[in-house]
């Protein structure tokens, strides 16, 4: 088995499974606001605070961004390694990626927790 | 496209050569998924302005609602959705295709065309509900 020390799960096999059940997380969790927004056409500030702010939601939506987290790092990984082929370039645009995933994934947890 | 003189050497093909190609529609849905994917990754930043506004102060949440009614503003979020929501319907169609559904050259086709039609649907529905 061919194994890449900058994949997530140190193979192919690991980043595909990780790639999917990352995927349903995610999908599941765009439903929800999705489904949330079409039951409040008029939305206040009111309700949409209550609904995010309960703790089914703040756990649920740390545990989607996540799963953004590594989802984003399989696909920008595979994309980067498919076209940027000048290994200093593509560890440049690797490093990038991984230190901003990290901010966001920090800021999303201090938004969610600040309210 | 292979003349009587077969030639048996791999030949790389190069760029500007590439799109001279015909893609088959399932190559389109492919590359289309990578580029909604990348797009979505740029767009997080702003997605999270957009929850950290709407969630910080009921000022706040205010101010977002009338910076979301100019056109640009819209139109940014009406691209930056769309592109998630053909990301998501793309993927779906993966998730069934791992199944063992539709894995063929004709079943591969099809595939690629309902993507396409749900998420040209879903982008209007998306504009409509902007809008």
């Amino acid at each position: 088995m061919v194994t890449n020390v900058t994949s997530l799960g140190r193979s192919g096999l690991y980043d595909w499974m990780i790639q999917r059940a990352t995927a349903v997380v995610v999908g599941v969790y765009v439903c929800v606001i999705v489904g949330f927004l079409l039951q409040h056409p008029d939305l206040s500030y009111e309700q949409w605070k209550a609904f995010m702010t309960t703790t089914a939601m703040r756990i649920f939506s740390v545990l989607s961004f996540i799963a953004v987290v590594a989802h984003v790092w399989v696909g920008l990984w595979t994309i980067s390694t498919d076209y940027i082929k000048p290994m200093w370039l593509r560890l440049s645009f690797q490093g990038f990626c991984a230190v901003a995933l990290f901010m966001c994934f920090v800021w999303a947890v201090l938004i969610l927790w600040g309210v | 496209m292979m003349g009587q003189t077969r030639e048996r050497r791999p030949t790389n093909i190069d760029m500007g050569s590439l799109f001279a190609y015909q893609f088959p529609l399932p190559a389109v849905t492919s590359i289309l998924h990578r580029i909604s994917g990348l797009i979505v990754f740029l767009m997080i930043p702003l997605l999270l302005w957009i929850l950290d506004q709407s969630l910080s102060s009921l000022d706040s949440f205010e101010q977002l609602q009338e910076c979301m009614s100019g056109f640009v503003a819209k139109f940014i979020l009406w691209g930056t959705l769309s592109a998630l929501f053909y990301h998501l319907i793309a993927g779906v169609k993966h998730l069934i295709m791992d199944m063992g559904i539709g894995e063929d050259l004709s079943g591969a086709r099809v595939g690629a065309w309902i993507v396409l039609v749900l998420s040209i649907f879903t982008a209007l529905l998306l504009g409509a509900w902007l809008w």
